[in-house]
Parts: structure tokens; sequence; C-alpha cells
């Protein structure tokens, strides 16, 4: 009989290979997927991991996007992930990266024409102060009322959603647009675009303030008595408070650092890679972005590699849609089983397989 | 093998990376008193749950009257006459007594039938017990009297009881071995779980003990020393602590008219505590699992918050500061749970370390943590106080508990406190380790420090402390020196009798 059996620590060598070792079983488990799907399950990986870095014909479009793609994923996951550490589920963030993005918006477009410098900082600073108010919803309600902040969150989204839908078709409908729904085009007014900072690599700010991100998160978690504090309370929430450990502020600022980073993800898609406000513009990073924080599994450096591997499948799956004519949802399966495996393969951190002999039964 | 009821041959157990219990082979006679004597991992419980028909024996035969016994499950051993009294009680709050002792029966006789037979084998057996009262009501005595009595109507050959004293007054034990033994005179034989040497000596007629899933040694209680059973038990002599002389300062700690109400559904509420305590001076606290504690160590830590004025550290009010302030101040706490409250389990040593250290012992700067540092103290700690582990990088709960508890006492002791409260600082340690903490403790009352032990082990209050009050309710009782009280008195206080009689008995 086969059981498993708890490790009396967790093993470091399972820690690092899990995600290797997840990517591998997604390969194999996807390719006869693919397999059963008619294609050359050799060919469909290959378009998917290797032909949007280095297809002689289609790199040069996709290499950026891979940036493009990873940047807001990034930025979104690490501020979830510090949440998630902390044992605070914040399932929103894709509400609070829309309201960052209106908000930040707002802020721009009601200085239009203006082309002083001061314009994006601005929106920049809006787009952060709207995601953590969204953020601060969940916040003061779970620590005034004891709330679930899984649901009020992700409700949030759809009242979000909501908000969106009517202000890309009223306050902020470009007025000069034919009376289409959506904002102006932030690519034509050069004081508030997010523009691409090196040519041909994608790298516009919001790439730039997720770098900066990793890099902050990292300091935080692993130097920081605050980050100390944080893990403390998703570890054991009762030598947190021993500890003296304040539960509300560690609530308030996991949540708040978390809805202003989605808000500022949210910006800067807005004002770069989508150009305005539409009504489908989010195109659901903040959803992904809980993946990316798990496959990278919490750890600042892990969701870097996660957020562009996750990037990496994105344009590799539209690659071989476009290519090999896959179905778009045979994709997402993909993209499911990744995580699927990875938790799956987690097991083996904290667990081993252990072969006993004779369970006299 | 007529004068043998349950017989073990060569019982084996092996759970994955640890061999709970290696060729136990020992008689229980007819109405004999048999106790099962070891420390806590010795494999006691392991074994008396193969007995009981939870567990399956890997090797080994077990015969009942001379017949194989194999019980598949706990109902085959209660066909066959094995009962058991639990640790913990498995009892449904919201019932009254008669429903609660009907679910525990294969076939109950109707209510009223049911609650006949309680009232006679509780007058039989001397456990006064009222059939419609609702267990929720009940102390934890009266409790674990719905259990035996529970045990009792099946009419059993042989009763199990896991460490049935550890809640228990002094006056309640006396109850208990009462009914123990007049079970005994009709026949009944009794397997007795316990650490505690000198009830084994005054009940049992025969001890098998257990060392490391072994049995070490089987004996007469009676004609043998609580010393000659300890170092059987422990399997090597120890140290027993020694007091060294201690001058009594100035007031340290004051609670004055501490109240706070009870944390949640199930807590109990703190209800008007005072009391004092001198540096170099322990006070021992004392009383039955659940009636305060954790929330008096709460108080004084800061982690719940009272009046300012409630609690004075010197000179300073500290009821309303959080744990950070108090411990800057001095005041420092150990909890019982050392893993999840004392503790971080996933987390390292060090960081554990850090847990409580990080102001007084200056482990951070401008907000960043110095882990060389901090890893320097708990090294340090590892050191002082003996912690068996591989390194400080381990997590906490790759350790045992008594290694874990050194640990959690050795942070808080090397932190250098002015006030040290300690609940449970021996609680599932071995005799050595708990030998080793309680001479920590005396050691350092001894430089200066106010100590508070509360603990449900009265022998170990009687060692180290010099004044004693006990907990009942919330209440706590008038405090007196130790070597005053008898312990007739002390049953008293905890059963909570500490008004005024007391207190003018020995005013």
């Amino acid at each position: 009989m086969i059981r498993l059996e708890k490790r009396p620590q967790p093993s470091k060598a399972w820690i690092w290979s899990a995600p290797i070792v997840a990517v591998l079983l997604t390969m194999i488990v996807g390719g006869l997927m693919f397999m059963a799907l008619g294609s050359d399950p050799f060919e469909a990986i290959r378009t998917i991991f290797w032909d949007p870095m280095f297809h002689p014909q289609f790199a040069a479009y996709s290499r950026p996007q891979l940036l493009v793609k990873a940047g807001p994923l990034i930025l979104i996951a690490i501020g979830l992930s510090i949440g998630f550490r902390a044992g605070i589920w914040n399932i929103g963030a894709e509400g609070q990266y829309i309201i960052g993005a209106v908000c930040g918006a707002a802020a721009g477009l009601a200085f239009y024409p203006s082309d002083s410098i001061w314009i994006f900082p601005l929106m920049v600073l809006c787009g952060i102060l709207g995601g953590w108010v969204w953020a601060m919803i969940p916040a003061l309600l779970k620590v005034k009322f004891g709330t679930n902040e899984i649901l009020v969150s992700l409700m949030l989204v759809y009242v979000a959603q909501n908000v969106l839908n009517s202000v890309a078709s009223g306050l902020l409908r470009n007025p000069e647009g034919m009376g289409f729904p959506g904002s102006r085009n932030f690519k034509q007014w050069d004081a508030a675009h997010n523009s691409e900072l090196l040519m041909n690599t994608g790298m516009h700010w919001g790439v730039v303030a997720a770098f900066i991100a990793v890099l902050g998160a990292y300091v935080l978690m692993s130097q920081h008595i605050l980050g100390f504090q944080i893990r403390l309370s998703g570890e054991a929430p009762r030598a947190a408070r021993f500890a003296g450990v304040n539960p509300s502020r560690i609530i308030v600022f996991c949540l708040g650092l978390a809805g202003a980073l989605a808000g500022a993800a949210g910006l800067f898609e807005a004002t770069g890679p989508a150009g305005q406000i539409t009504t489908t513009f989010n195109a659901g990073y903040g959803f992904t972005a809980i993946i990316v924080a798990f496959l990278g599994r919490l750890h600042p450096v892990g969701i870097l590699l996660a957020g562009l591997l996750m990037a990496l499948t994105y344009i590799g799956g539209e690659l071989a849609q476009l290519m090999l004519g896959l179905p778009g949802a045979s994709i997402q399966l993909f993209q499911g089983m990744l995580l699927f495996f990875l938790l799956a393969v987690d097991v083996f951190t904290n667990y081993r397989l252990a072969l006993t002999g004779k369970e006299t039964v | 093998m007529g004068d043998t009821l349950l017989s073990l041959k060569g019982l084996t157990k092996a759970y994955p990376g640890v061999v709970a219990n290696d060729d136990v082979s020992f008689d229980i006679r007819p109405g004999e008193i048999h106790a099962l004597l070891g420390e806590n991992g010795a494999g006691k419980s392991t074994l008396v749950k193969m007995i009981y028909g939870l567990v399956k024996p890997d090797q080994g035969q077990m015969t009942l009257k001379g017949a194989p016994y194999t019980p598949a499950e706990p109902r085959a051993a209660r066909a066959a006459g094995v009962a058991m009294v639990f640790q913990h009680f498995s009892l449904f709050d919201a019932l009254t007594v008669a429903e609660n002792v009907a679910l525990g029966m294969e076939n109950p006789p109707k209510p009223r039938d049911l609650a006949r037979q309680i009232r006679d084998v509780s007058e039989a057996y001397g456990l006064p017990l009222e059939p419609g009262r609702v267990v929720g009501t009940l102390s934890a005595g009266e409790r674990q009297r719905v259990e035996i009595i529970r045990c009792l109507l099946q009419n059993p050959r042989l009763l199990i009881m896991d460490e049935p004293t550890s809640v228990l007054t002094p006056q309640e034990v006396d109850i208990l071995f009462q009914t123990l033994r007049q079970l005994r005179a009709e026949g009944t034989s009794i397997l007795y779980i316990s650490h505690k040497l000198e009830e084994i000596r005054a009940l049992c007629d025969t001890a098998t003990i257990l060392r490391l899933g072994k049995k070490v040694a089987t004996c007469t209680p009676a004609d043998t020393t609580a010393r000659e059973l300890a170092e059987m038990m422990v399997g090597a002599s120890f140290n027993t602590p020694e007091p060294k002389p201690r001058d009594k300062g100035a007031v340290l700690l004051q609670v004055e008219g501490l109240s706070l109400a009870a944390p949640g559904n199930f807590g109990t509420p703190l209800r008007d505590i005072s009391f004092q305590v001198h540096a170099g001076e322990i006070l021992g606290i004392g009383g039955v699992a659940g009636n305060g504690q954790d929330e008096l160590l709460a108080a004084l830590s800061g982690e719940r918050r009272s009046m300012a004025q409630s609690v004075w550290l010197a000179e300073t009010a500290v009821g309303a500061m959080g744990p950070v302030k108090r411990r800057a101040l001095g005041l420092l706490c150990a909890p019982e749970e050392r893993l999840g409250h004392a503790a971080a389990p996933d987390l390292s040593l060090t960081e554990n370390a850090f847990l409580t250290a990080a102001k007084r012992q200056d482990l951070t700067k401008r907000g960043l943590i110095r882990w060389g540092e901090a890893r320097n103290f708990a090294d340090k700690i590892i050191k002082a106080f003996d912690v068996r582990t591989p390194s400080a990088a381990t997590a906490a709960r790759a350790l045992s508990g008594g290694n874990l508890q050194k640990f959690v006492i050795g942070r808080e002791i090397l932190q250098r406190p002015r006030v040290l409260v300690v609940n449970q600082p021996t609680w599932g340690v071995d005799a050595a380790a708990a030998a080793a903490i309680r001479q920590a403790l005396l050691d350092l009352a001894a430089s200066g420090a106010a100590i508070v032990v509360i603990s449900q082990d009265l022998d170990e209050l009687m060692e180290v402390s010099d004044r004693f009050g006990a907990l009942n309710e919330g209440r706590l009782s008038v405090i007196h020196p130790v070597e005053t009280l008898t312990l007739d008195q002390i049953g008293l206080m905890m059963g909570g009798a500490h008004d005024m009689e007391v207190a003018h008995a020995h005013a």
C-alpha cells in the first residue's frame, strides 16, 4: 500500500524542483492532449514554448509581447503573494486593477489636452490610489465586522466591471469618438502615453514597476520586520498575537498594498498596451495573477519567473491557435494543467511516499 | 493460566520512523490494579490502544482468560469486557448525563430504567451523579464520573484508565481511588496509566514500566521508592532541582482587581484577580485545567489588554499596553501551547528566537532584521539549555516537545526578564528536562527576577514556589506561603472554597 507520510521538515530539493517537474508533466500531458486533437505534440509544444522567442518570422513581433504580458501579471501577483503569505485571500485584484485604471485615466483626462510632464505621474498616483481604495473596502469590512475578504473582494470585481462599462460609455467616453464606447486614445496623447522605453523590448513603465516590486517584496519579506510579521501571521496567528503583531494592521497593509499594485498595473495597461479605457481592456490579468503567485510559490523571484512563463504560454498559445489551428479552449486547459500539476507535485515538499508493507487488516 | 486475566506476549507496533512498542509482554491478574508507567512518548498510549482495539499490533498475541483476544475495533473489546476511560472526555455538553451514557451503549435501556441504573451504580461506588443534569454544567471531576459510570454499566472485567487524575482536585482523587479499590475488591482488574509516582505507589499492586517502547521492568510499587521508579522510567539518574538562597526584594509585578470577559464561547472570564510578586520570589498558581490559566497568561503577556491600572510592572501601569511594550519593560511570558502559540511550527529556531527577542536583544536596525545576531541568540539558547537539534535553521515542529519547551523557556530566560510568567513549563516534558527547566526558574529567581508559575502539576508547584494560590472559575484564591499548606487545603482552594474560611484559618 502506498501512503503519504509527513516530512519532519519541508524538503529543500522539492521546493526548487517542483515547478520544473510540474512544467515537464504539463508538457507531457498537454502533448498527449494535442496529439488527441490531431496535432503533432512536439510541434505544438515547440510552438508554445520556443517559437515566441526564436521563430525566424514571428519572433520579432512576439518577443516584446513577453514583457508586455508579464509586466502586469508580475506586478499584481507580487501584491497578492504578500497577502497570501499572511493568510489574507484577496481574490479581487481584477476589480482593483479596473478601478485603478479608471481613476488614473479620469485624473489624466480631466486635464486633456495639457502637455505638462506632470500628467503621467499624476495618473500613476491616482491609479495607485484607486486600487488602494477599492481594496480598502474588503479590508475595513474585515477589520470592523469580520467579513470574509474572499467573498467581498471577489464580488467587488463585478461591481468594478459595471463601473467600467458605465464610464467607458458615459463619463470617460471620447467626445470625438463618434459615439463609440471607449475613452480617448492615450497613444495619441504624448503626455499621458505609457510608451515603450526601449525599442522592440516591450519594456514600459509598468514593467519597470514590476521589477522594482519584485526587488522591494524580496527585501520586505526576507529582511524587514514587517515582512516577518506578515509571514508569522500566516504561519501561526496565535503566535503572531503573542509576539505583539496587530492583526488588523496586517490586514489593512496587505490588502492595501495588493490594491495599490493592481491599480498601478491597470493604469499602466490602459495608458500603454491597451491604449484606452474600453469595456474589455482588462483581459483578466487580475485572475491570472493568482495562478502566477502560486506558480511562483509566493516568492518574489519565483513570481518573476512564473510571470514570464505564464506570459510565454499566452503568446505561444495564440501562436499555436494561429499556426496549428488548435482551439483556444485547449490552450486554457494547458495553462490550467500547469497550476494543477504544480499543486499536485507540491504535496511532495511536505510529504513523502511511503510503501507500507503489511498493514494487517 | 488460572490467575491471569489478560496476557500480552511480544506486542510490537511500529509507525514510520518510530517503534512505538517493541516486544512488550506482561500479565494482568484478575482483581489487581496494574500501573502502566512511562514518560511521554514511551508507548503507553499505543499499548492501550492495541488492548482496546483501536490499533492492531504488527506482531505478538494477546489472550483474555486463556482465549486468543484480537479485538478488531473498540466495540469488540467492549463485548469482551474491556472498557476504557480516556484522558480527553468524549461527552456532549448540551446533552444530559443519561443521554450521554446511552450514546455510549450498544443497546441502551429505556430512559427511565437507565436513569435508575445510573443512580444505583453511582451510589454503589460512591460517585454521586444526577442523571438528569446537563453535562455542560458539570465540573471536570463529575464529567469523568459520567465516563466511568458509562463503563461500569457494561460490567467490565478490565477497566483501562488513561491519566485519570490529571483533571482532578486532591479530594476528587481520593473519591476516585476509593471507587477503584472497591472495584478491585469485586474482582475487576484496572490498568492504570500515569506518570505520577506517588499515586501509583499508593494505589497500584503491580507496575509495568515502559521506556522508549520497551518494557523495562515489572515491580511492586509499594516496595519501590519513587526515586527508583523515576530512574527506571527515565533510564538515568538526574539531579533534583536545588533552590538557592534568595532575598525577597521590592514588588515587581502587581495585579489589582483584574477582570476580563471570556474570550469567545468556551473561555473563562477573569474575575477580580489581585496578587503581588516580589523580586526573587516564585508565585505558584495551581488549578484544574480550564479555570482561567490561559486567560490569565494572555492578560499578563498583553495579548489581551485590560485597564491600565490592573497590571503594574514595578512603578509602571502596563495593563493597557500590548506585548511589545511589556516585553521592552521586562515583563516576559511563556505560554502553555508550544507549537502555534509560543513558537510558529514551520519557522526555524532562529526565526522563533526573533519572535519574542526582537526588541530586548536589539535584533533590528531601522526595521531591518539582523539575522546574524538572531542566529547567534538562537545558538546561545540551544547551547545554554541543551536543546537537541541539528541546527538553529531547523523548523520548530521538527523538535521533540521537551526540546522545544527548553528552547521556549530558554528564549525568555536569556533575555533577563524582570518578571517572567510561565504556564505549564514542564507539560509533556521528560523528567530530566523538567528538572533542568525548574532549576533554571529557581536560578532566575535567585538572580532577582519575579516569577509566576502557572501549572496543573501540584508537585511541581510545591517544589519551586514560595507562595501558592489557585484559580477556580477565573477567581484567584487567597495566596498562602507554601510551607503552611497541607494537601487538603490546596484541594479546597482548587475546588473553589477559597473565601473567608480558609483565609481565617491561616490568617
